[in-house]
């Protein structure tokens, strides 16, 4: 049972990473609280569910075309909202009153759409078009469960978790191999100066609002077959969670994020195993403990003197 | 006159009045009790973030904590309502005095570790584990005090109170102190304020508001369950009414409510997603085009606004 439930933890943790990291790049480079985070998550998943219910093609691909559409639609908001919020007194604390606004818009939106029935999709379509090579490596049945550590785990966390981790390595890759990667992690560090050396703040900021959302769309793919199904209610759970994800982790860095999501899914899943009724209670409790003790060592800068 | 007691007889008196004299000739009192409660929370919000830029995403955690001190003394201690509601408020403050060092966080930590909080409350009241205690996600029925038109009066008392407050800070060395700290930290403890003093006392002031709020609340409805008294929505609608209408003044909040609440009471319940729709619109343009609320049509002319 505890091999099980640290298995299980790192699997879901890995993908708790990816769910975190969009918000984690957007906070990190605007100071801009995404609360709609979650909500591009719940869109993401309604592309996987049109993907595979409409094209019947299996959900990976849904996962490029997410990226792809929620780039865009990032970088036209942010042109519409960004740059007005900044221009006000206290951007900050403005952003999460104007972001949930925008997390209101959506889900209404979508539930004038689609309706508020729970959406699914059939775990074994995930990675269907990988089965013969799955079968060629590991052997065994295509459609069944993945061994690991001698536990079997249904086959679509271990492709999230997969996912996840090419993600978060391309991630990587953006910030420390490329030049506006290298830009970008200029204007984390300080604003201000990157604007002052000459670098073009404000497509810096564009760029990684739009990486951010379609980061968030991505795992949003794989929201339904983690978390069973989605509504477009899932949206606010949904931020909670990247918060205590990207908060666990440090800000800025988006191994970072890896960590606090690993930390994040063990924990989970060993409350979950041990403890089950206080399971809801956790991320909340880590948060702020976490808040509490080590806010300037998790959280990069500007904690208040007093 | 000194202008405390002109904003006593000139707003606070007057309000009071047609919110005494209404129920007499308007049938709908329960939208008449809601409209006190929000007065009170918008004012509860104002305490705290427009006197100290602190801004409580999880007020309703004090509201929530108050509704459940008010039922707990009713169900274990056999209390009398108005001594149970005083209980509220020391239940809400209760909270707010465990919660004290979030005040060390900074803009959107604070924010997000106050969120935090209050789900956690949440979800510590809803446990089944404590069902003897809070009756867990069962709810609680108070019919022993079952009395809305006292309720009633009561919710006019802590409204009275609650404004009194606010005159107060706007019109003492105190709250002046506390806009000096909010506007700059460091020079303010320079001026001799005693900083952390200062939000401590705002913060709990602030907490002590939502919790009288949340008592009579429970003993006007009598009937509710966590998720009622726990709703982000009371947070949310408290936020919004005080920013529509202008924080740091007396009147600003009063006219957001009166103003916002009024309409969502007009748009009707018929289909939540479109209410939804255009709440979320409503507030990302209010955070876009007058992000110092209404009040500020009248301060960018030079005029003041107590």
């Amino acid at each position: 049972m505890l091999v099980y439930a640290l298995v299980a933890g790192l699997l879901f943790g890995l993908y708790f990473s990816l769910v975190g990291i969009g918000l984690n790049l957007v906070f990190g480079v605007m100071r801009i609280v995404n609360l709609a985070h979650g909500d591009f998550l719940m869109l993401g998943a309604f592309i996987a569910v049109g993907v595979s219910a409409l094209a019947a093609l299996d959900p990976l691909f849904a996962v490029p075309l997410a990226f792809v559409v929620f780039v865009l639609v990032g970088l036209v908001l942010y042109r519409l909202l960004v740059p007005r919020l900044q221009g006000s007194v206290n951007p900050e604390m403005l952003s999460i009153i104007l972001f949930f606004g925008l997390s209101q818009v959506i889900e209404a939106l979508t539930t004038i759409a689609f309706g508020t029935s729970e959406r699914s999709i059939d775990s074994s379509e995930l990675g269907a078009i990988l089965a013969p090579l799955r079968t060629a490596l590991f052997g065994g049945d295509a459609d069944g469960p993945v061994e690991l550590f001698g536990q079997s785990f249904p086959a679509s966390w271990a492709i999230s978790a997969t996912v996840s981790v090419i993600a978060i390595g391309l991630v990587y890759v953006y910030l420390y191999r490329t030049r506006l990667g290298t830009l970008t992690r200029a204007v984390m560090s300080r604003r201000d100066e990157a604007f002052a050396t000459g670098i073009n703040v404000d497509r810096v900021s564009a760029a990684a609002f739009g990486i951010g959302l379609g980061l968030a769309a991505v795992a949003g793919v794989f929201a339904p077959f983690m978390f069973g199904s989605v509504t477009p209610a899932f949206g606010e759970d949904a931020t909670v969670t990247s918060f205590a994800v990207v908060v666990l982790g440090s800000l800025g860095n988006p191994l970072g994020t890896a960590l606090g999501g690993v930390v994040y899914g063990i924990s989970y899943m060993l409350v979950q195993t041990y403890l089950s009724s206080w399971a809801d209670l956790l991320p909340y409790v880590l948060l702020i403990l976490i808040l509490l003790l080590r806010p300037s060592g998790l959280l990069g800068r500007r904690v208040r003197v007093a | 006159m000194p202008s405390a007691i002109r904003h006593l007889l000139f707003i606070v008196v007057p309000l009071l009045v047609v919110f005494a004299i209404l129920p007499g000739v308007y049938e709908n009192h329960l939208m008449l009790f809601n409209f006190v409660v929000f007065l009170i929370l918008a004012q509860g919000v104002n305490v705290i973030y427009g006197f100290t830029g602190y801004l409580p995403f999880g007020y309703v955690g004090f509201f929530g904590s108050g509704a459940y001190g008010f039922a707990m003394m009713v169900m274990h201690a056999h209390a009398s309502a108005p001594v149970a509601v005083i209980a509220a408020g020391l239940a809400g403050m209760l909270i707010g005095l465990l919660l004290t060092p979030l005040l060390r966080l900074s803009g959107a930590y604070f924010a997000i570790a106050n969120l935090a909080s209050s789900l956690a409350v949440l979800h510590f009241v809803a446990n089944p584990a404590l069902e003897d205690i809070t009756r867990g996600p069962y709810g609680v029925s108070l019919t022993a005090t079952f009395n809305p038109e006292a309720a009633y009066w009561a919710a006019l008392v802590v409204l009275a109170l609650t404004l009194g407050v606010v005159v107060y800070l706007k019109n003492s060395r105190f709250g002046l102190a506390l806009q000096a700290v909010r506007e700059d930290p460091v020079s303010a403890g320079m001026a001799g304020v005693n900083v952390v003093r200062m939000r401590v006392a705002a913060w709990l002031a602030s907490a002590l508001i939502a919790g009288l709020a949340g008592g009579v609340y429970a003993w006007y409805v009598s009937v509710f369950f966590p998720d009622n008294v726990f709703s982000g929505t009371f947070s949310i609608f408290a936020i919004v009414f005080a920013l529509f209408g202008g924080v740091a003044t007396i009147i600003g909040p009063i006219v957001g409510v009166l103003i916002l609440y009024g309409v969502y009471n007009l748009i009707g319940f018929t289909t939540p997603q479109y209410f939804q729709l255009i709440y979320g619109l409503l507030i990302m343009g209010l955070v876009l085009f007058l992000p110092a609320g209404l009040v500020s049509l009248v301060t960018r002319r030079g005029r003041h606004v107590p």
